[in-house]
Formats: C-alpha cells, structure tokens, sequence
C-alpha cells in the first residue's frame, strides 16, 4: 500500500473509532443512568477513541517516511560488489544516485552496468518488504490504540479534558512549526555568512568601498579577494529606498489626512479599495512599469535638460518603488488617524479651530507616534524590495548619490549572486548569506522600533 | 456558567421588551399630533430681561430622525442655566446648537433661529470660528490634547492670534489656570503633559482652555459625570465663582447639582422643553406633571 492509501485507510479506520466510541459511550450511559452519569458527552468518547486510533499510527507514518530512504540506502550499498565499496565516498555516492535513479525509472547518467542493475532489483525487492511492514505496524497500531480507548472508556474518564490537551498541543505543534522555520533559516543564514567571514573579513565586507563579486572567482587575480565591500550597496538601497518614502511619505500621509478627515463618506469608500487594489499589483508589474515607461521617461526628460542621465536609474526605480509603498503608508496612518478619540477633534473644534488647524496642530501630533511607526514599516518594506530595483535600477555597484546614476541594491545583489551555476562554498554565493544577513538585521531592527512605537501609541488612548 | 448564558439572554430580551415598550409609550404619547403629557408650550417663564442667547422654534433632526421639537428659550447675561431630562431627551443636542458644534455632525440639521446678542447663528453666512471663540464648551470626559499644560490653554489664543507676544500669552495662560483653580497644582510643571493631570484637574484644565479666548458664554455638558466627589464640588465652586464674568450653561443629571449652582433649570423631556422656571421654583414645586415625576424620581 502506498503512503497516501494508507492515510486514507487511517482516516476511515479513525471515523469508524469515532462511531465504536460514541456507541460504546451511549452504551455505558444507559448501563449507568444516562447520559448524564458520564463525565463528558458521548461525542467527546468517540473522538478520544478516534484520537487514539489516529494519532500513534500518524506519529508511525511519519518517522518511517523521513527513515526509510536513508536506511534503504545503507541496506542497498552495503550490499554493492567489493570493489565498488572500496572506490571513495563521492564515487560511491553517485553510485548510488544512479541506483535510485533506475529504481524511480528517470534517466541515467551512464550506460547501465550489471552490478547496478542488481543493485537496483535489490532495492525493489527490500522496498516491497519495507512496504508490507509499514502497513502492517500502521494497521496494527490503530488496532492497539482503539483497544485503548476502547478499554478506558468509562464514565468517569475525562474525556473532554483530554481532547482539550490534545488541542492545545496541536496548536503549539503548529505555532512550533513556524518558529521554528524561522530560526532555522535566520541560522542557516548566519553559519553561511560565517563560513563567508572565512574568507572575507568582516571590517572589509561592512566597510569596503568597491564591490566586484565577479572578479573574485579566478584565483589568478590580484586582490581577489578584495572586491566585495558592501557600502555601495548599502549606499545604492539607502538612496532608493530614501527617494521611495520622499514619494510615499508626503503622498500616503496627504492621503490618509484626506480619507480620514475630509473625505465624505461616499469617496472613502470608493478611495479606500481602490488604495487597497493598488497595494495588490504584483511588484514585478511595477518592475517592468518602472523600466519601460518611467525609465526612459526621466531619461528624456533629464537630457531636454542637458543633464546626463543613466537608463537605468535610482531614480526610476525610487519613484516606481514610492509609488508602491503609498497604499501601505496611507492605509497604516489611516488607521492610526482614526485612532484619535473624536473627542480629540470636538474639543479644537469648539474652541474655534478650523478643519486643517485641528487636523494640524491636533491630530497630526496626538496620530504622530503612529504615523512613525508605519513609515518605518514602510522603509523596511522599501529596503526588502527587489523586482522593480532589478527591472530598473540596474546592476553596477556604484558608490553615488546621484539618483540619476544607475546603482545597485542589497537585494539586487543577493539575485545576481545565485542566478546561473554556483558552486556552494565560493566566497561569491557565501556573499548572498552575508548580504541576507544584513538585510535580515536592518529590517528586523527597523520592524522591532516601529512595533514598539506602535504598540506605546495605542496604549496612550486606552 | 450555562446559567449564566441564561441569565444573559433572559436580561437581553427583557431589555429589548422594555425598549419596545417604551417606544410604544412614546408614540402613543407623543404622536404626530403632540397629544397628551408634554404641553403645547413650555411651562414657566422662558424670558429673561437681559437675554444673550434668543432661542425661537428650534428643531434639530439627526438624517430624518426629529432630536429637537420647537424650543424656545432666553438665556441671561452672567446667569447659570442647567438643563436637566432623562438621559436621550436632547439636552446634549439642544447645548451643542448654541456653539453650532451639531455642523460637525453631518446628519445633522438645525432649524429655527437662535440668537446670540441679536445675530441669527443659525445663518449659513455666521463664521463658526468667531461664534465658538464667544460660546465656550466643556464636554463630559475631559479631553485634553496631547500637549503641555500650557500648550493646551494657550492653543485657543494662539488660533484666534489673542496674543501679540511671548508675554501676553504667557499672562493669558496664567490668569486662565488662575480662574480654573489650577494655576497652583501645576505653576511648576507647565511643561508636562496635560493627558499626565488628574481627571478632576484635566477637566479644570478644559475649563482653562475653554476661558483662555475670554468667551461670553460656557456651555458645560454634564462636565462632572466622570469625576469623583471631591472634583465634582471643586468644579461647583469654580462655576459659582466663574458666573460672576460668564454666562454659562450646564447639562447635569444631578440635580443636587442643577440645585447648587444655577438660577434657572431647565427640563427637557424626549426632545421637548417641557418647564424652565428659577431653579428654587422647578424643585420645590414644579408646574408640569412631567417635571415632578422626574424630579421626584419616578423615571429618568
Ligand atoms: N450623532 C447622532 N446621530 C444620530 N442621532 C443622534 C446623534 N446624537 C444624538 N442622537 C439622538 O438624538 C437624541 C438626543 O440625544 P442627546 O442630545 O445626546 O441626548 P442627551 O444628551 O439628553 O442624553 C437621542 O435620541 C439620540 O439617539
Ligand atoms: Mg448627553
């Protein structure tokens, strides 16, 4: 039986425990005066005992799945002719590729040999067994566990209670999950950026002026090594980002003002959703909008000026990018505007303040700590943003502040450095870790200040 | 706990009944054709020799909901009025027409005339901005604006450019705090918040604020409701002392309160002004049916 029958299987096997224990509860209650006399209610007996149906043989399931190829494997090779088992690991280890390759009918490397033939057979033949007993453990598991709960199923069992546990610790497992996720990637990133640190010391990485991660590859070079100071990128994502939020800030505010102070009811709710749809196009759209149209846009409107201007440029892509960020920006400070007590507004109102008096002088300030707090969600949304910078910024690492220069991004960067065949431990695709390590730091901090500030705001007004 | 469910439900659902019954009295009571309880004109004396507000068939409607149904009134010079009724009955509304505070409402509709010291407010060409420098208001929950103390007193002078400079505002916020009965709790801390005070000194505060433009006329909407005892009785002296250069008017629902500080009361009743007389005379011995079940504490 293959895995997905035998979940299938499970399930069924689960809903028949679910029936038995119900029946078997409504037995008990009527031998002990109803329904009443149990401790929870019949339902709660069936789904302990589909509980207990499920669960162990679920738990089984998973660790065979994540063992077996693994103790295949080693079954298989330790049974491969003498003289392949003396070759080195990687050679043996392409062997074995090219085993399982067979054995998954895909197409192989080299011509078939004998022994890898009989290799292969081999696996079948120990996958069918390996098969037979996993179906055999799984359905002798959910036999044992509805014996269980079948046997404890009395009036005084807790069953309710025992569900809840189950419950809560399903949702831990599920939140564990994401957690963890997290972890194991923020770790996977800085063991990389480590093993980068190796071989590019860190003062040189944060503080290097030049970044040229492609001569670094041929050994030949002098100063090979020397090329990959990030402060061009950083410099090329802080002057994007800054000329994003010189667009979105005033922009998105002006909105928010407008929405929440000015707008009659009928224009909000038409303004509102459509803000919201424009936070919807996809980024790459704006990408290419960015270098097809903006673009070139800015260059012909720079050269009628007779200033010189990059077709791909900071600017572009900054304003492409602030034009991205305005929903964000007016939808956070909409709401933190209407967080202001109306109170707030009768109390300028009735001493003589007009609309944008009060909305200056008295909700702009009161809303302000919020307002900070959304900006700075927005900047770090800025700084994580790639496709309309690759699309229009541009790839040379120039260390300008000129926005009318192409310069290039963090992220940009982290793209080009994995795009085509890398090898794993070069210092050019350890740099993408480096650079992801950054990135992570700088937008984490951003998020963890403007969180708190948000959060201290909202408290003001409880 | 189920019976607690229970219990919830049953108090809901009696309440909805209790809802529907008194709608029911409502409309048989005061149907389209005005009848019965409430009488076809205010009971009592609605003049005053030296008016500053002349208040004529004053109606107010929330969209097409009718709040307000044909109030007169005069409100004197340097006078306390207080206006009294069960809690729905427009007092709120009827105090929020005198400053024009309802134009920040956008259902709602005033009409009428309403006359402050001879000059129709409720004309359309009335600039609000002088109106509510000369009318005042407290509100219920005090509400401070985020600011320093003397941010928050000197912010009506600063809009309505009271002040030539540094040292007339200065003078300003001082005689302000002064009059409130503040300037001593906070003269060494001016600079602090004003959200950071006492809810009783926040609200004295919005009386400072409210006196800082010099207004004729302080409308107070039952400014004491939030406050404990001993701030309730400190913001009666301050509207005992305040009546000497203010006209003010003040919606309380209490009417030991209404008792102590003003001359006139007035009693409203679900959108009509059923009695106004000398305060002495409305509690001692009212002349409407309606104003003695209330006061006496039959309903409200
Ligand atoms: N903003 C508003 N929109 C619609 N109806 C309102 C509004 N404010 C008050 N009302 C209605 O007007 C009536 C009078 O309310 P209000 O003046 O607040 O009463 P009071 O202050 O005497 O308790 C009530 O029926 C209330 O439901
Ligand atoms: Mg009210």
């Amino acid at each position: 039986m293959t895995a997905s029958t035998l979940l299938l299987f499970v399930a069924l096997l689960s809903a028949a425990g679910f029936l038995l224990g119900r029946k078997r509860a409504f037995g008990i209650a009527d031998a002990h005066g109803g329904v009443k006399s149990l401790h929870s209610l019949p339902g709660h007996y069936g789904l302990y005992t589909a509980i207990w149906v499920a669960v162990p043989a679920l738990l089984l399931l998973i660790v065979w799945q994540s063992l077996e190829p693994a103790i295949l494997s080693e079954l298989v090779s330790r049974e491969l002719p003498a003289e392949i088992q003396e070759l080195p690991p990687e050679r043996v280890g392409l062997i074995m590729n090219d085993v399982k390759n067979l054995v998954a009918g895909n197409f192989v490397s080299s011509a078939v040999s004998p022994e890898i033939s009989e290799a292969a057979e081999h696996w079948l033949s120990l996958e069918t067994t390996f098969r037979w007993i996993r179906t055999l453990l799984v359905a002798g598991l959910t036999g044992l566990g509805f014996l269980f709960a079948w046997r404890l199923i009395r009036p005084e069992l807790r069953a309710r209670n025992r569900i809840e546990r189950v419950v809560r610790v399903a949702l831990v497992a599920c939140s564990t999950i994401a957690i963890f996720t997290t972890v194991g990637i923020v770790l996977s990133v800085l063991f990389e950026s480590i093993r980068f640190f190796q071989y590019v010391p860190v003062t040189e990485f944060l503080f290097g002026l030049e970044w040229s991660p492609q001569t670094a590859i041929r050994e030949d070079q002098v100063g090979g090594s020397g090329a990959f100071g990030a402060v061009p990128l950083f410099a090329g994502t802080l002057l994007i980002a800054g000329i994003a939020m010189l667009v979105a800030a005033p922009i998105g505010l002006m909105t928010a003002i407008y929405l929440s102070e000015y707008a009659p009811r009928a224009v909000r709710s038409v303004a509102k959703p459509l803000l919201e749809i424009l936070a919807g196009i996809p980024t790459v759209v704006y990408g290419f909008f960015a270098a097809l149209v903006v673009a070139p846009e800015i260059r012909g409107f720079g050269e009628s000026l007779g200033l010189s201007v990059a077709s791909e440029s900071a600017l572009a892509a900054g304003l492409v990018m602030g034009v991205m960020i305005i929903p964000f920006v007016s939808s956070l400070s909409d709401d933190v505007i209407n967080a202001v007590p109306q109170a707030m507004r009768d109390g300028a109102y009735a001493l003589g303040a007009t609309k944008s008096e009060t909305t200056r002088q008295v909700i702009f300030p009161a809303a302000l700590p919020g307002i900070v707090g959304g900006l700075l969600l927005a900047v770090s949304r800025a700084i994580g943003e790639t496709m309309i910078v690759v699309m229009a910024a541009g790839l040379s690492a120039n260390l300008t502040a000129n926005p009318l220069e192409a310069v290039t991004t963090v992220t940009v960067q982290i793209v080009t450095l994995l795009v085509g065949d890398q090898e794993f431990d070069s210092p050019k695709t350890l740099a993408a870790f480096a650079l992801g390590l950054v990135l992570f730091v700088a937008t984490l901090i951003l998020n963890v200040i403007a969180l708190t500030v948000v959060r201290k705001y909202r408290e003001q007004y409880e | 706990m189920e019976a607690a469910t229970m219990s919830r439900d049953k108090k809901a659902r009696s309440e909805q009944s209790a809802q529907a019954a008194t709608r029911k009295t409502a409309s048989s009571l005061f149907g389209t054709d005005r009848s019965s309880d409430v009488p076809d004109s205010t009971v009592g004396v609605i003049t005053h020799d030296d008016p500053v507000f002349t208040c004529r068939s004053v109606d107010v409607f929330y969209a097409n909901k009718q709040a307000i149904f044909g109030v007169d009134l005069d409100i004197g010079r340097h006078e306390v009025i207080s206006m009294i009724g069960p809690s729905g009955c427009g007092k709120s509304t009827f105090l929020r027409c005198l400053n024009r505070m309802n134009d920040t409402i956008a259902i709602a509709r005033v009409t009428g005339r309403i006359e402050l010291d001879g000059q129709d407010i409720l004309d359309s060409r009335i600039d609000v901005v002088p109106l509510r420098a000369r009318v005042g208001m407290v509100f219920q929950k005090p509400n401070p604006f985020p600011k320093s103390i003397y941010e928050n007193v000197a912010y009506g002078p600063r809009i309505h450019g009271l002040a030539r400079d540094r040292v007339e505002l200065d003078e300003i916020v001082h005689t302000s705090l002064e009059r409130a009965g503040l300037l001593k709790e906070v003269k060494d801390r001016m600079d602090q918040p004003g959200t950071g005070l006492s809810g009783g000194q926040q609200q004295r505060l919005c009386i400072a604020r409210a006196i800082a433009v010099s207004p004729e006329v302080i409308l107070m909407d039952e400014p004491c409701s939030a406050l404990d005892p001993i701030a309730t009785a400190r913001i009666e002296d301050l509207i005992d002392e305040l009546k000497e250069n203010y006209t003010i008017c003040i919606v309380t629902h209490s009417m030991q309160q209404a008792a102590r500080v003003s001359q006139r009361t007035a009693y409203f009743h679900l959108g009509y002004l059923v009695e106004v007389d000398e305060t002495d005379k409305i509690f001692t011995n009212p002349s409407h049916k309606l104003t003695e079940d209330y006061i006496t504490g039959r309903f409200g």
